[in-house]
This record gives C-alpha cells, structure tokens and sequence, in this order.
C-alpha cells in the first residue's frame, strides 16, 4: 500500500504550528456582544428571589435573561432547564445570563444580581440516591418529556435503569468453587480541553440562527436546537472549525442554548458565550462518577462461570448522556471474558453534582476499574498470574456477549495475541514485584479492555467529494477534527483507493452543517470507520463518473480503464489515457464541443444490523464491532510514604489495521495519559454541601510535562472485514484499563485492597491504617 | 472606564492600542490586535497556553498586565516563522488538536535561544508549566530534545 500506513502529517499541520488554526473563540468582530453567566454557589437550592435591578445600572448591558419561560431540554429526558428554574440542582448550574458591549462589562453587571437561596440537603452520592426515602433530585419526574424506550422511575433518584440478564444465575454460582466480591466507588471528574467551551449566536431576521460552536456534535445542535425551539431544521445553521480537545466532553449540548438566549434577548445580535475554566470544570457537563459491586465465581481451574454486577452512575443532576453511558456499561459490563452467566443492573442515579456528558471510553474505563479489580481478586484468591487467568478467559469467536450478540472473527479482536504482545513488551516475566532496595519497589498491574460503540443504530456519515480544475481533489466530510487527525486519515483512505498522491487531496477542515455532509457525532472512535466507508462510495462514484467521460473521449468501454496517479487510461496500454485536469471541469474536445461538467462524487454509510437491546435481557446487537486489548503499568512505588512514580505504561490494542503509524501512536499514549491522570489523581473535591472544592487547572490537576511514564505500544491487526482497509476504532481505548491495571498494580504493591479512585498516596495510607473514614 | 493609549512593541512592529490598566496581555493580544495564536486556558497560570515572549524570555500572558510590557520586546506564535522548533513539532507529531501548541513552541524557541544545550532537568523544569491534554507528552519532548541535539551537533 502507498498511502495507508504512512505518517502523513496532518492536513492543518502548519496551521497550528504558527498559530493561524482559528478556534471558536478565535473569531470576533466589532459587531459581536458578550454574554456572562451566573452560575450557583449551591448543589442544591430554592432560587427564593432574583434580582436584576442593579444590573441594568451597569453602562453597556445590553440584556438579561433568567430561568423563567425557558424550555426544559435534555437528550434522553427533557429534564433540565436551560436557566435553573425553582431551584439549583448544582454547584455551578446556571441561573442568568448577562449581555454586554464587552465581557467585563457583562462580568461585572452578572456579578451585581443578588440571589435569594433557601438551601435544601443534598444527594451526595449515587448510593444515596437510590435509597428509599432519600431526597428527590426532580419531584415530577413524571411529567418530563422522553424519549421512547427510557423508563425513569417517578418518587426515586432513578433516571434509567438497564439489565443484563444472560444464561442462569443459579448453575453459575453452583459451578463456582471461588467466589470474590467487592465494591468500587468514585467521584465525577473532568474532560479538561485546554479549550474551554465556546459558542457564538446570531438570530437573522428570517429567524434562522447561526451557531459557532467547539462542539463534537454540529449535528446534534441542529436537530435539537430545532425540536427545543421549533424552528425550522434548514434554518439552523452550525458552523464548527477546529476544536481544542473534546474527549467526549463537548458531544453535549449546552452553551449554544444559552447563548440562543442571550442573541434572542438583544434582537437576535451576535452574542459571545465563553466558559472560564471554573464554568468549564463545574457548569458544563463533567465526566461521570460511579459506585459499583461486582461478585465473580470460577471453577478450581480458573475458569469464570458467574458475574453479578451492579453498576450506579453518578449521573448528576440532570441525565442528559447519562443515561445512554449507563447503557453502554451494560453492554460491556463483563470485560473481555467468557462468561456464560451474566446478572447486571445498571443504573443512571440522579444526584446534586454536575451532570454527566461523554468523556472518551463511554464509561468503559470506569466499569472496567470495578470488573478488572475484581479479576485480579479471583487471580490472588487462586494463586494464577493475572494474565494467565484472563488468557483463559478470553472471549473469542464462536462466544457470546453480554448482550448475547455472537461473535466472529471480524467483530472481535485476537485478545490473547494482545495478553501476549503486551507481556513481552512490558518484561511481564521478569515477575510482577522487583526489589529496587529496602524502601522501593517496582510493580506491575495489568488489565484487558474491550469496547464496542453504542451509537444510534440509523447513525449515519456522508461525504462529498468535488474536483478543482487543475485535478486535485476536496473533501468534505461532517467529522469534526478534534485533534484525531480523522480528516487527514480519510484523505489517506482517499488517497489509496483513487491511486492517487495525497497531497494533491485538500480537506475542508471546519464544518457547516448547511453544506457539509452529516456525520452524526465525532465520537465513540467511529469517525474513521463511518466516514472511511462513505469515502469509499463516493471514491467509487467519482471514479466511475471519471471514467464515463474518459470511456467516450477514448471511444473505449469503462471496463478498459483504470484510474491511477490522477489519470484515467486503458489497461492495456497506459499511455492512452487523460489526465484528471482533462475530466475535472468536463472535457473539451478541438472544436469546443463539451461532454461532463464538475465531478462531485457522493458517498454515505449508515450503521448496519444494529437493534435495541430487550429491556428484559439485555440482548440484541448493540455495535459493529468489540477491539479489544491488553494493558500493563508499572510503578516505582515507595514503601516509607505511599508515593509513587509511573515508570511505564503499555497498551496492545488489536486496531484491525494502522492506517497512520504515528498518529495511531499518539492517539493511544494520550489517552494513557489521560487514563493515568484519571487513574491517580482526577477527582471533583466535593464537600457535604456537594460543592465542587478544586474547579480550577491548580487544583483539579491533569498530568504535566515530565509526570509522564516511558510508553509502550504495540498493535495486532486483526481486520475487521467490513471497515476501510480493516481498520477498527482506536481513539479511546488507550484509556480504557487504565484506572484497572494502577489499582491493581498498587494493591499488589501496598499489600491492601484498593477500591477508589483515584489512587492517591493518601488513600493508600488511609486504607493501609484503618483511617478510610477520615476526610 | 478610562482608556490609556500605550505602544506595544509585537513581533518586531509598533503597535498602539487603547487599553484599560486592568487589561492582562492576553487580553490585548486577542480582543484588540487579533493575534489570537495565543490561546487562554485557564488565564490563571496553569495552564501554559497562553504563552509568549518578552524580553526573550517565556511569559504566561494572562499572568502580565499589558501596561507593564510597554518598553519590552514581545513575541508572539504569529512572529515565529520556520523555526526548527516549528518543524520539528510537524516532524514528530507533537500536538493533536494544536491548542497547546502555541505555548508550548513559545515556551520551546525561548529554551532553545536561550539555553541551546538545554539538559534533561532543565527541560523538565521549563515544560512542566505547560499542559497537553491530548498526547501523552512523549512526542513533544522528542521534538524538543531533536531541536537541543541538533544544537549539540552544530
Ligand atoms: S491561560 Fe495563561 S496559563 Fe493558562
Ligand atoms: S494538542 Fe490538544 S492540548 Fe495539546
């Protein structure tokens, strides 16, 4: 192959290297207003009284808007105000909004509306939530809108509710001769893009709105912003250029609403809304927590015949994608095992924290923290290597999923050539404790991952292919380049199929969903799978609408020609032929005649044989494929203090195919970077007021520059046979046993059993001497 | 609101703007002289997004008002051009979605000047003022470390 495979280096390289690359927030214009929200010092409150009067006072405030007559929005369930209404349901939840000339002038009028709160106690955990009798988070659960299949319970903290029920319990637990269980619990976190949310508004005076956003989700702006305000779908226009980091975060929904308030309360003028780094970790969406119990039973031999898993989401206070991250950890509720009998209940728990959006791993990192701390306890409890017990129970073609979906060797990868690619590239055999000296220690842990995306089962992606005059190529796709690099990858696909070089393929980088082709979200690891096959079809219409004007200019059958290195000619003879500039624009014969005209080449790929789970069960088919992959860390851990520092980190992924070796590379060891700073440190400080203590980058820390560990990667290719070029989704996964393989690495290393994240030296100390109850 | 006129010596160009004292460098970069190569992540000094030149030197512009760099020789991500730091950031794919980039190239072209035979421990200590969120960091030192080894072998 040419193309695939190579480094290319992305199509918006320069761009960013010399500060051109043009961000939301990047645009301004004289015309622009500036809105600044009031967000709530409280989790969970009575709005008593709001008062704007003064204001007004402020020279240059434009407008204000507060919760009432606002419409109540949501993904799943139409649950949230877009402006708190009656009460706060969290710290940092939104109540006004302010319009002014400049943005301090807008801070400073937003800073002089007083508030009236009659404070009300709150639900600090999904744990509590589910308790009968414990507060309610929404009192008229009842009376929201939803969608279908979403089942809230009305009188309980209970958004949604999923069950896995596979095989037999009974004949599990009867065949077990080891049982392990334990609990598991964390606090919701945060994405952290260096960019902060942002999006501009404007209202026309045909009512059409006009959106910038750094959203992952230019489509779903639309779709909703047209259902929530009635509006007309062609008359909602959202642009998107590039984005700074999303991670799942910004697939929600939140700010362009507020911001549509905020134009629509001035005229409809364009109107600026920015989150500080405080409203980005606290008001916007966050990454979801979780408390979860998971029981194991295996025979004598190692062999895993019994799960019961309980999964409680910490959805926050409004469910949003909660609830569709709770059914996703359903899906996979297991990890990559073979597992006959499966009970698992999953739950999104309405509670008064930040409410939950994507965050990269669709809550598998999460789950798979409780289900891989689990393996490592049978592994103890039996005396087997970690991954000897999970070689043994990898799950391969011919088995079924939790979902009872059966696998074959295309939708699922080789995990056990990852257990084995990643033992060797971690020096597993070495042994997984290594004696420094006296006070420190190296340790490994490790944990396998698997994920399948959940996505809509009519989730679609298109593509448009047009030519220049001179022969080149553009391509335009609705995939937003959120830092993956999908769009330079697609124009590799491109690239390779057309036999073409790839610097002669331009890529529309930002997107527009008036006249880029839909791709339904930049999320779950499909970009390059969806839009990669809808390449592939307009690849193959724009070169049969090549070769139809070539086939009449050359007198010959269509079935003569090949399409090569921008040119079309006869497979016989390569000389005869045109090139691309020929056919481009149509064809030109001597005496001016002309056949053709622009070739614009369309493609789209919808999701295949994807159906509803049954709500009983659990099964159906839930996604088109499951990667899986094996990861290890290893720690110098310190036996005076409980510190440690990451040494190594590995992952083996299979990724079916790299389709750019560098860019593969990046993608994984970011999101074990990420993984690790979720794993050891991430966490929202919540007080018993369920106020967020560390809502700022000082506070809440993601891994620094030189914090990070030596990385090992490896790749297995085992393709997936109907994606490009077999190429499986790999933008997550690095992440995924993360959290898993340090809790196992530390309780291996500290000698007690670690439960929570993240994993601190301190919590290694509190469980170490009893003190788990101290704050 | 009381505006001041100050001239900003940027990228080699004069420039006068009518700024507020309270106005941080960052601000006038982005909202009054459209440079916004450098970008605002946290604009508390955690972040290293924000970061230019002054004097030579790495400063974190959300951290300076803009009155106090009247006289100083600022530099931006837009006054760099084909540097080997650019290059060797391409090179080695050291950025994703690229909003950390500015800083850390700023911060980068600063060490390399300055400190052309920069050692392990230096480079640690002037990058971990600057976040990635998105690579694991391993790309961005090897294109450091490319930039100071060249240097090394000239
Ligand atoms: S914006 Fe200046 S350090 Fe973050
Ligand atoms: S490249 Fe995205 S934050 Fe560094």
């Amino acid at each position: 192959m040419e193309t695939i495979g190579k480094s290319i280096i992305r199509k918006e390289a320069l761009d960013k290297v010399t500060g051109k690359a043009k961000y939301t927030g990047d645009y301004q214009s004289s015309s622009m207003l500036h809105a600044k929200m009031v967000i709530s010092p409280y989790a969970h409150a009575k709005i008593k009284s709001i008062n704007i009067q003064n204001a007004w006072k402020v020279q240059g405030v434009r407008g204000i808007v507060t919760g009432q007559q606002v419409p109540l929005v949501g993904e799943a369930i139409q649950d949230r105000p877009i402006l708190a209404q009656d009460k706060v349901r969290y710290h940092g939840e939104p109540l006004a909004v302010v319009v002014a000339d400049d943005p301090i002038l807008a801070k400073r009028a937003a800073d002089l509306i007083a508030i009236d709160y009659e404070l009300l106690p709150v639900v600090n955990s999904p744990s509590e939530a589910i308790k009968p009798d414990t507060i309610l988070v929404h009192e008229h659960l009842d009376c929201y809108k939803r969608a279908k299949h979403i089942t809230p319970i009305p009188g309980t903290n209970i958004a949604s509710r999923f069950k896995i029920r596979k095989g037999n319990m009974d004949k599990g637990w009867r065949e077990s001769n080891v049982i392990v269980e334990d609990s598991y619990s964390f606090t919701p976190s945060d994405h952290a893009a260096i960019e902060t949310r942002c999006s501009i508004v404007e209202i026309r005076s045909d009512e059409s709105i006009i959106v910038s956003s750094s959203s992952q989700a230019p489509y779903m702006i639309k779709q909703l912003m047209s259902m929530y305000f009635g509006i007309d779908m062609g008359k909602v226009i959202v642009n998107t250029p590039l984005v700074g980091g999303g991670y799942g975060g910004k697939a929600a929904v939140q700010l362009e609403l507020i911001a549509y308030l905020a134009s629509k309360a001035v005229g409809g003028r364009k109107v600026k809304l920015e989150n500080t780094r405080e409203e980005d970790i606290i008001t916007s969406p966050c990454h979801i927590g979780l408390d979860a119990k998971v029981k194991l039973g295996c025979s004598k031999d190692g062999f895993i015949k019994a799960a019961e898993i309980l999964y409680l989401f910490d959805g926050g206070a409004y469910s949003d994608k909660g609830i569709d991250l709770s059914r996703a950890a359903a899906v996979d509720c297991t990890g990559p095992y073979h597992i006959e009998n499966i009970w698992c209940d999953s739950f999104c728990m309405y509670t008064n924290h930040p409410y939950a959006s994507p965050y990269r791993g669709f809550s598998h990192s999460e789950l798979l923290f409780a289900f891989e701390r689990t393996v490592d306890l049978l592994a103890e409890k039996l005396q087997m290597d970690p991954f000897e017990l999970r070689y043994k129970n990898a799950i391969l073609p011919g088995h079924t999923t939790p979902t009872q979906t059966k696998l074959n060797h295309s939708n699922i990868g080789n995990l056990r050539a990852c257990i084995d690619r990643a033992k060797e590239l971690s020096n597993w055999d070495e042994g997984q404790m290594v004696e420094v000296d006296k006070r420190f220690v190296r340790v490994k842990g490790a944990s396998c991952i698997w994920k399948t995306s959940t996505i809509p089962s009519n989730a679609s992606s298109g593509v448009i292919i047009t030519f220049n005059k001179d022969g080149t190529l553009n391509l335009m796709s609705g995939v937003v380049e959120i830092g993956t690099g999908t769009k330079t990858i697609l124009a590799q696909i491109l690239a390779e199929y057309l036999k073409m070089n790839v610097d002669h393929i331009f890529v529309r980088m930002d997107v527009d969903t008036q006249t880029t082709p839909e791709h339904w979200k930049t999320v779950g690891s499909r970009g390059t799978f969806m839009a990669g096959r809808a390449v592939l079809e307009a690849a193959d219409d724009t070169i049969l609408q090549l070769k139809s004007v070539a086939s009449c200019v050359l007198r010959t059958s269509i079935d003569d020609l090949i399409v090569a290195n921008s040119r079309v000619f006869l497979r016989d003879d390569p000389t005869v032929g045109l090139g691309f500039e020929e056919l481009a624009y149509g064809y030109t014969f001597e005496n001016g005649n002309s056949i053709g005209g622009q070739i614009i080449g369309r493609g789209n790929y919808i999701l295949r044989n994807i159906t509803p789970l049954n709500p009983e069960t659990g099964a159906g088919n839930p996604g088109p494929e499951w990667t899986v992959g094996a990861q290890v860390v290893e720690v110098e851990y310190d036996r005076r203090d409980y510190t440690y520092k990451l040494i190594k980190a590995t992952s083996v992924i299979d990724i079916g195919k790299v389709l750019n070796e560098k860019a593969a590379r990046g993608q994984v060891t970011g999101a074990m970077s990420m993984g690790l700073g979720f794993a050891a440190r991430e966490t929202f400080r919540l007080d018993q007021l369920g106020r967020v203590l560390n809502h700022q980058l000082r506070t809440y820390r993601p891994i620094h520059f030189g914090e990070h560990p030596e990385y090992a990667v490896g790749f297995i290719e085992t393709p997936q046979l109907d994606a490009p070029y077999g190429a499986r989704g790999v933008g997550e996964h690095g992440i995924l046993g993360m959290p898993a393989a340090l809790g196992n690495c530390l309780s291996l290393a500290s000698g007690v059993s670690l439960h929570q994240l993240p994993l601190t030296p301190e919590l290694i100390w509190r469980e170490r001497e009893g003190k788990s109850d101290l704050i | 609101m009381g505006l001041a006129s100050i001239t900003l010596q940027i990228n080699g160009e004069n420039r006068v703007v009518a700024i507020r004292e309270a106005d941080t460098l960052l601000f006038v970069l982005r909202e009054k002289l459209g440079l916004t190569g450098s970008k605002p992540g946290c604009l508390n000094g955690d972040c290293g997004a924000c970061t230019v030149n002054l004097d030579g030197w790495p400063m974190k512009s959300c951290l300076i008002l803009a009155v106090e760099t009247a006289g100083h020789y600022i530099l931006t991500i837009e006054g760099l051009k084909n540097t080997r730091i650019q290059e060797a950031f391409v090179e080695e794919f050291a950025f994703q979605c690229g909003y950390c980039t500015s800083g850390f190239i700023m911060n980068g072209y600063s060490l390399s000047q300055l400190y052309p035979h920069a050692h392990s421990t230096q480079i640690q200590e002037w990058f971990e003022s600057n976040i990635c969120r998105c690579t694991g960091y391993e790309e961005i030192e090897k294109a450091i470390r490319r930039v100071l080894n060249e240097n090394n072998n000239l």
